[in-house]
């Protein structure tokens, strides 16, 4: 799909600085002369606006870590040194805070127009397994930096998920003391993750230099979801794609500085501005919102059988983002886009609503009420991937799909001949 | 491309190669380089575990049970842990012996919940079994602990009662050194 660059150097220096290395051929065939689907709309702006909340994460984590103590005694007062001395710091902290809500939005719309449009089938699928590890890669970082601040969340969100370990069996508690670096939570626990918090986003721009890497063999999927079959079908990256990426970037950026300046704690728990007590649980432990439909997933396991509840909520946790890592071998339609899907659109709305429930039931106290609401949200989860996912592509009658991408944006006017356009909608 | 023997001529770039010699080297490097790897690899792990420092103010404490009424529960700190000291009532005493057992998570008898001839003292780890919380005195239905995070309750006697708790709050390793004294660790 990148072809051959048709980057032509123009001054003495480039020709000679490419000739030696050729970066501005592949930033030209990757980033300018790129062929893009002519009618990719707004939901494919978040893979950029994702690359931008990392370079801005990185960026902002790097100047508050030049203010911040990672030592049990002094986290939480350097915190709040950074709110109250550091000039600029309390803007520097509210947009790295509201940055990881803000980065885990555009993920998980990312994700879900992925799942909606079926960007994850052939010939994408490892480029939605990269996806789906930078998405683990980004819980287990948003998951560390939130102990960093020390405060009574910080703390015990740290021992709840790090007890998760122990319910693997025989060298569970082990693992934990390792991870602990103690006999429970503590300065060893900060140092380490502080270690690992500044560490893992440069490894998750790695992978995401292999996610983009993909994304430019494959092509990008498009609302139609059918392969761009000429060059009609596509509109060069610079300017088309650039303008739509930054123009839908500004409006997100909006949103997220609304947030930053005007509401900068409404994401975030209140008992997080008090200081780690190891002695007191907070009444109500909730982690951040990104987390709370895999909370609720954790809570709402039964003992099975010889399954202790504990060991299966950690199973089913983990098992909910595993059935992502298969859905490009779980669905068996042909057809990628739900809008020539007219069963697997509703199923997958409802998917949506089922994930939207499960992340309120995880907000919500322990009553039975609400655990048997997690019950059936979770079995549904599951019955999405594991039976309805399977059996639509078997079961399900598609829309004609359209010839080709250009006939889909601009009518029968540039139609190509009907034979020269596949069906894949007809099976076998 | 044959192995083992001496090759004349063979693929491109592999003329007059000595394949034993080459399969020696080979398997000698492999096997070096995974001794070193290893080697590497252990002391980066080793490092995780809790250090000197730690463990040294990990050193057992002895506990004074004489201010503890009947019906309260202490808190003490032992290994960074909250250790629960509680003094029984004689009602829970009765009541931790006649419930039946059959339907508990994780059965125990009450004998084995406290030391022989000391049945008012209980000595627990004040850590939910389940993901780590501290539990919540005296709350929940059953009178032991309620654990705030996930709901788990406890009875008097430290026994899980209602998950998803899968086990009883652990007991440390403790030693009465007279009626009044405990000495934990």
């Amino acid at each position: 799909m990148s072809g051959q660059s048709t980057y032509v150097p123009k001054s003495a220096f480039a020709k000679w600085f490419e000739a030696r290395l050729p970066l501005g051929g592949l930033i030209h065939s990757s980033f300018i002369a790129y062929p893009t689907p002519r009618n990719l709309n707004y939901m494919w702006t978040f893979g950029g606006i994702l690359s931008f909340m990392l370079v801005a994460q990185i960026l902002t984590g790097i100047v508050l870590a030049m203010h911040y103590t990672p030592e049990s005694t002094m986290a939480f007062n350097s915190v709040e040194h950074i709110m109250r001395d550091v000039p600029s710091g309390w803007l520097l902290r509210y947009l790295h805070s509201n940055g990881a809500s803000f980065f885990f939005a555009a993920a998980y719309i990312h994700t879900f127009r992925g799942l909606y449009y079926g960007s994850y089938k052939a010939p994408r699928e490892l480029l939605w397994l990269l996806g789906v590890v930078i998405l683990l890669l980004l819980m287990a970082t948003a998951f560390m930096g939130y102990v960093l601040p020390w405060g009574q969340m910080s703390f015990w969100g740290a021992t709840v998920i790090t007890n998760l370990f122990s319910a693997i069996p025989i060298i569970g508690n082990t693992i934990v003391a390792y991870l602990w670096g103690g006999y429970a939570v503590g300065n060893p626990t900060l140092n380490r993750f502080y270690s690992l918090h500044y560490l893992l986003p440069f490894v998750i721009a790695g992978v995401v230099a292999l996610h983009v890497w993909a994304l430019h063999v494959a092509g990008q999927n498009n609302p139609a979801g059918i392969d761009v079959k000429s060059s009609k079908d596509t509109v060069a990256f610079t300017p088309y794609a650039t303008v739509k990426d930054a123009f839908g970037l500004l409006v997100f950026l909006i949103v997220y500085c609304w947030f930053v300046f005007y509401v900068p704690n409404i994401l975030g728990d209140s008992d997080n501005y008090i200081t780690a007590n190891p002695l007191q649980t907070p009444a109500h432990i909730v982690p951040e919102w990104y987390f709370l439909p895999f909370y609720a997933i954790l809570r709402a396991m039964p003992d099975i059988f010889f399954i202790p509840a504990k060991l299966a909520g950690v199973i089913t946790m983990f098992g909910a983002i595993l059935l992502l890592a298969l859905a490009p071998w779980l669905d068996t339609s042909r057809v990628r886009s739900a809008k020539f899907r007219p069963l697997y659109r509703q199923f997958f709305w409802v998917l949506v609503i089922a994930s939207l429930g499960l992340g309120y039931i995880g907000s919500k106290e322990v009553t039975p009420g609400y655990t048997t609401v997690g019950r059936i949200l979770t079995a549904y989860y599951y019955l999405h991937f594991l039976v309805i996912m399977p059996l639509l592509g078997l079961i399900e009658t598609p829309k004609k799909l359209p010839n080709s991408i250009s006939e889909s944006v601009l009518g029968g006017a540039t139609a190509m001949p009907a034979a020269a356009a596949a069906a894949p909608e007809r099976k076998g | 491309m044959a192995t083992g023997a001496v090759t004349a001529g063979g693929a491109e770039g592999h003329e007059g190669v000595d394949q034993g010699k080459r399969d020696f080297l080979y398997i000698a490097t492999a096997a070096m380089g995974a001794v070193g790897a290893v080697g590497a690899v252990l002391p980066l792990i080793n490092e995780l575990a809790p250090d000197a420092q730690t463990i040294a103010a990990g050193a057992p404490i002895e506990v004074d049970l004489a201010p503890i009424a009947e019906g309260q529960i202490m808190h003490v700190v032992w290994r960074s842990k909250p250790i629960f000291v509680r003094h029984l009532t004689a009602k829970e005493i009765a009541e931790g012996k006649s419930v039946p057992r059959d339907a508990m998570i994780d059965p125990a008898p009450e004998t084995a919940r406290v030391k022989a001839g000391h049945d008012q003292w209980l000595v627990v780890i004040g850590i939910c079994t389940h993901l780590g919380c501290i539990p919540l005195d005296k709350e929940g239905p059953f009178g032991g602990w309620k654990c705030p995070c996930h709901g788990s309750q406890y009875d008097p006697l430290g026994r899980v009662r209602r998950g998803p708790a899968p086990a009883n709050l652990a007991i440390p390793p403790y030693a009465f050194l007279n009626d009044t004294k405990i000495r934990i660790g």
